[in-house]
């Protein structure tokens, strides 16, 4: 078996399309909503909101112990007994972005507890609600500490995106297999893949660890 | 109790696939581990040649997704000739996915000894070997050991994919049994209890171990630190 550039080039742009379609859109939205509710996780805890709070912390610390994959079967399969049947990407957002987000809602914890504490006196003094303290002082701060954190976060979720693959999502790495069990062509199909990932993930990571510096870590 | 009694028949299947998830993460991680060492140490050489390529492979395969390189070894390998058992692509995979990540960990902790420690053992005239073994790696390896803890919690998560490989792990007994019996619902509950037990165990242990390699630089642990609860950090984040 030799590299053939002919197949090659023929199956590169069948992959972009995949990854463009599929791989790039489940990680953004992954990202924004893991963004989002890792927030209101970590808010939840530290406000010690009174049931949510604990209820929230064991199934922060449940999520972040357990497979991705399995709670993705999880929500592909269950869901529908109790009949809510969402299309196999939206499934997949929803079980990238929960399982993030209990990863984030400790990135945030940190980077809230990384505020120094004149900063909430200053906010108690001035006699601002809770809902201003955390809108206009604190989350300002603390999002900016965390935002390589969570750049971090989006690379590793983007290399998870091929899990979507065993709920039945075209993404990448399954367009590749789809290609390689028609042509038998693997090596071309799963090596091309694989550079696609390193090329979009290589530089991002450099790229966080300049704004890691630059923000001073 | 109708969920209870058809699982009756199913426990040693799940046993057996516990078996197998055991099986891979064990052997992958001990497979890591080495890795981690040899390029850990290699990225540090003085040689730019040396620490080009070990930079190389680091990047490479932190870089590209961990299931591509699974299917890399099992479908495009056996086209060059080389065929491996299942089991042996899946700790291969872990082992060289792991291990790149590990390597940055084992990099980050003997940087993270203080200079001083490197110019006794200069002062001491120690050969290049012992300072390592007897000074500087004591050191380290305390750092190294809560990242590898969470990068063993991520190969224990990562096991699920050697299902897709043929092998009949956990996963792969679960997924069978919605298939068989339906009660969805109860059998994931049931199977993602189990991995976080495993996961709880595995914390459990490398925080003993942690205390132990403390103890033996002269740090002490309050005892009840081993029982606080795992927790999986960042795959990246922490360890760049």
């Amino acid at each position: 078996m030799t590299w053939d550039w002919s197949v090659a080039l023929d199956v590169l742009p069948q992959l972009l399309y995949a990854f463009v379609r599929y791989t790039l859109v489940a990680t953004v939205l992954g990202t924004a909503l893991a963004a989002v509710l890792g927030l209101v996780f970590a808010i939840i805890r530290r406000a010690h909101v009174p049931v949510l709070a604990p209820i929230t912390t064991a199934f922060v610390e449940f999520v972040r112990s357990t497979p991705l994959l399995v709670q993705l079967f999880f929500l592909f399969f269950v869901l529908p007994e109790f009949g809510i049947t969402l299309p196999a990407l939206t499934t997949g957002v929803i079980g990238l972005g929960v399982h993030y987000a209990c990863y984030l809602a400790e990135v945030y914890r940190a980077g809230i507890e990384g505020v120094p504490k004149g900063q909430w006196e200053a906010a108690t003094a001035l006699s601002l609600p809770p809902r201003l303290q955390w809108q206009h002082v604190i989350l300002p701060q603390a999002i900016r500490n965390v935002l390589p954190a969570l750049g971090n976060y989006a690379i590793s979720m983007f290399k998870e995106t091929p899990f979507l693959a065993l709920i039945t999502v075209p993404e990448m790495v399954q367009r590749a297999q789809a290609i390689g069990s028609i042509t038998f062509r693997y090596l071309e199909a799963f090596t091309i893949a694989g550079l696609i990932f390193l090329v979009a993930s290589y530089p991002t990571a450099i790229a966080l660890r300049k704004l890691e510096m630059r923000l001073g870590h | 109790m109708d969920a209870l009694s058809n699982f009756g028949p199913w426990l040693d299947d799940v046993l057996r696939g516990i078996g197998i998830t055991i099986l891979v993460t064990v052997l992958g991680a001990a497979g890591a581990f080495v890795v981690a060492f040899v390029f850990g140490l290699l990225v540090r050489s003085h040689r730019v040649g040396l620490r080009f390529i070990a930079r190389v492979f680091i990047e490479f395969f932190r870089g590209t997704s961990l299931l591509v390189q699974l299917f890399w070894l099992f479908f495009v390998l056996p086209q060059f000739g080389y065929i491996l058992s299942p089991i042996a692509v899946g700790v291969l995979a872990f082992a060289l996915n792991f291990g790149a990540y590990g390597a940055e960990v084992v990099r980050g902790a003997i940087n993270a000894v203080p200079k001083a420690q490197w110019e006794a053992t200069v002062a001491l005239n120690m050969t290049p070997y012992e300072r390592m073994r007897r000074v500087i790696l004591p050191q380290a390896v305390v750092g190294m050991i809560p990242p590898f803890t969470n990068l063993l919690i991520q190969l224990l998560k990562s096991t699920p994919l050697v299902f897709t490989i043929t092998l009949i792990d956990l996963t792969a007994v679960t997924d069978a049994y919605r298939r068989a019996e339906g009660n969805t619902g109860f059998i994931f509950i049931v199977s993602l209890v189990l991995y976080f037990v495993l996961a709880y165990v595995l914390t459990l242990g490398m925080n003993a171990l942690e205390a132990r390699a403390k103890a033996a630089i002269g740090q002490r642990e309050p005892r009840r630190k081993l029982f606080q609860p795992p927790f999986s950090e960042p795959v990246e984040g922490e360890l760049i």
